[in-house]
């Protein structure tokens, strides 16, 4: 683990140095997420380099050739297909206003995943898509569904299902309340929390293809491409609601509520470092 | 089920067992009727489902005992990602193959699956098993009357079984 | 309501190579659940697939198989635009059948 952590300050230190220092050193005074988005890019390509840049949004499959052969085998016909189904079927029945999804969002929804997060100058805050998708729902009288699973899962499959491969594409709006909602995920990624002290970054950047436990742990670059996911130890799929909220209580912390600003803005955060990695969800994983 | 009956003589006897051997096995193909489907050929094999080793379900299944073979390919992983759902493939040169059979030794009821091949169809089967520990998988394949396998340990961190 | 069988069935015009992943839950009786209990075995016995009136391949299968199974196998024969019937029935005597062409 120590050595990893050196090599992985090592590495960014060397980002830093080699492209862009500049910025980098006043980092703490105005933030540059297109700096940062190439430092963490880089960081992952340099420490794997014979991983395509793609193929990090297939998280551990992309570190483990054993794990990597299982998941082509049940790629050929995956658990997830079901959802897929059941999400395309949600979206073309209406509401009982006669309104549907398709209303509610940009080229009546398809093949815009790689969208979201965005973040919304008039609230003011950064809008996911479960986060939208519920606000459908209520906007037309229709009960919201639970971020975690079922049909909140079903729906962004079939939306991420339509995105498949197009690239990331967040964008950070000229606002300040934007980049503070960039930090602000930034911020939570980096640091610890949980009786076991970990940050995300403490098993995604520092760790990524180690084990923990019995888990091969996922390269933070790509990590939410694949959302979202049919988990064999979920038997079933969950959202990124659900993966944030679990995460946290498998390092002993307290979750905060899904959807919570945390989340949103850690997903804004970690989404806008993948850009320009496509999306390839909804995904399987172990 | 039948019983011979102590009553006859020692030779009628030999000649009634003979008889009640045959009629056993055809009487107990008929028991098996507990599931929905009872075709005379498709009958689900419910007592090898019940056994609790290997040996008897192989037994159970082709009333013989398998030889190991390197003339059956099984593909299973080192180590399965999960429990719950592994990939597990096997393919086999051997000619006239009539079933192909996994199963999982430490695993609470042994036998996985069973399959039926009829003329014509390919001795090459892919399924999705589940493991409660790391066990061994072991391939089983029915071919021109005779029964071989062969096995692997596939390595399981997380068990299938929901714990 | 969509059948809980997905098929793909394609013909090289040699050999047709068929996939099947089924949805069910096929619980194994040995898992319990939140409450302490066990969740009772409910799992699909016995699979088969028909071309031309004739058994191509049955699957006989306990608890020990995954979730929303999936099975592969091929058979020899099969011709583009031709009908495969896939039927179940489980230990509860529930059963799903379907008819799906070959590609």
């Amino acid at each position: 683990m120590r050595s990893a952590i050196h090599l992985a300050s090592a590495a960014l230190a060397l980002a830093a140095l080699a492209f862009g220092a500049v910025p980098s050193a006043v980092a703490a005074d105005t933030p540059n997420p297109p700096a940062d988005a190439k430092a963490f890019r880089d960081f992952f390509t340099q420490k794997f380099p014979k991983v395509k840049l793609e193929d990090f949004v297939n998280g551990p499959y992309s570190m483990n050739e054993d794990l990597h052969r299982q998941w082509e085998e049940k790629e050929q016909f995956p658990p997830y297909e079901f959802s897929v189904d059941m999400g395309k079927e949600m979206f073309s029945k209406p509401f009982k206003n006669g309104k549907s999804y398709a209303d509610c969002f940009p080229n009546q929804g398809i093949g815009i995943r790689q969208n979201y997060p965005y973040f919304d100058e008039k609230e003011g805050k950064v809008i996911t898509l479960e986060l939208a998708l519920n606000r459908c729902r209520e906007v037309n009288g229709e009960p919201p569904f639970s971020f975690l699973k079922d049909e909140m899962a079903a729906l962004t499959a079939y939306m991420a299902f339509t995105s498949r491969g197009k690239p990331f594409d967040i964008k950070i709006p000229d606002d300040p309340r934007a980049l503070e909602a960039y930090q602000n995920g930034k911020r939570y990624f980096y640091t610890r929390r949980g009786q076991l002290n970990f940050s995300c970054a403490t098993c995604h950047v520092q760790s990524p293809g180690e084990r923990i436990r019995a888990e091969v742990l996922a390269p933070a670059l790509g990590i939410l491409n694949a959302m979202p996911i049919y988990r064999s130890e979920w038997s079933g799929m969950g959202t990124i609601s659900r993966r944030f909220t679990t995460c946290n209580t498998q390092i002993r912390g307290v979750p905060l509520n899904p959807q919570d600003d945390e989340y949103r803005d850690l997903e804004y955060y970690l989404s806008y470092v993948s850009n320009g990695l496509p999306i390839s969800g909804p995904g399987a994983r172990p | 089920m039948d019983r011979t009956d102590t009553r006859f003589s020692a030779p009628r006897r030999l000649i009634l067992q003979g008889i009640g051997a045959v009629a056993l096995v055809g009487l107990g193909n008929i028991a098996f009727v507990s599931s929905a489907f009872a075709a005379a050929n498709d009958k689900y094999p419910e007592d090898a489902f019940k056994a609790k080793t290997e040996a008897d379900a192989i037994k159970a299944l082709y009333g013989k005992t398998a030889e190991a073979s390197d003339k059956v390919k099984l593909d299973a992983p080192e180590i399965a990602e999960n429990g719950a759902v592994v990939p597990v493939s096997v393919t086999t040169t051997l000619p006239d193959v009539t079933s192909i059979s996994f199963l999982v030794s430490e695993n609470p009821v042994v036998l996985v699956a069973s399959y039926k091949i009829p003329a014509g169809t390919m001795p090459s089967i892919a399924n999705r098993i589940k493991m409660a520990k790391t066990s061994n998988v072991i391939v089983v394949v029915e071919a021109g009357g005779k029964v071989y396998s062969t096995t692997k340990e596939v390595k399981v961190t997380v068990g299938g079984c929901g714990g | 309501m969509a059948s809980t069988i997905r098929v793909r069935a394609t013909s090289n015009g040699d050999i047709t190579e068929v996939q099947a992943l089924i949805q069910h839950p096929m619980d194994s009786g040995f898992v319990k659940d939140a409450k302490g209990e066990i969740i009772p075995p409910h799992f699909i016995q016995q699979l088969t697939f028909e071309y031309d009136g004739k058994s191509v391949f049955v699957a006989d299968w306990g608890g020990g198989v995954s979730k929303d199974p999936y099975v592969k196998f091929s058979f020899k024969g099969g011709k583009k635009g031709d009908d495969l019937k896939i039927s179940w029935v489980d230990n509860k005597g529930a059963t799903d059948t379907t008819t799906a062409k070959i590609q």
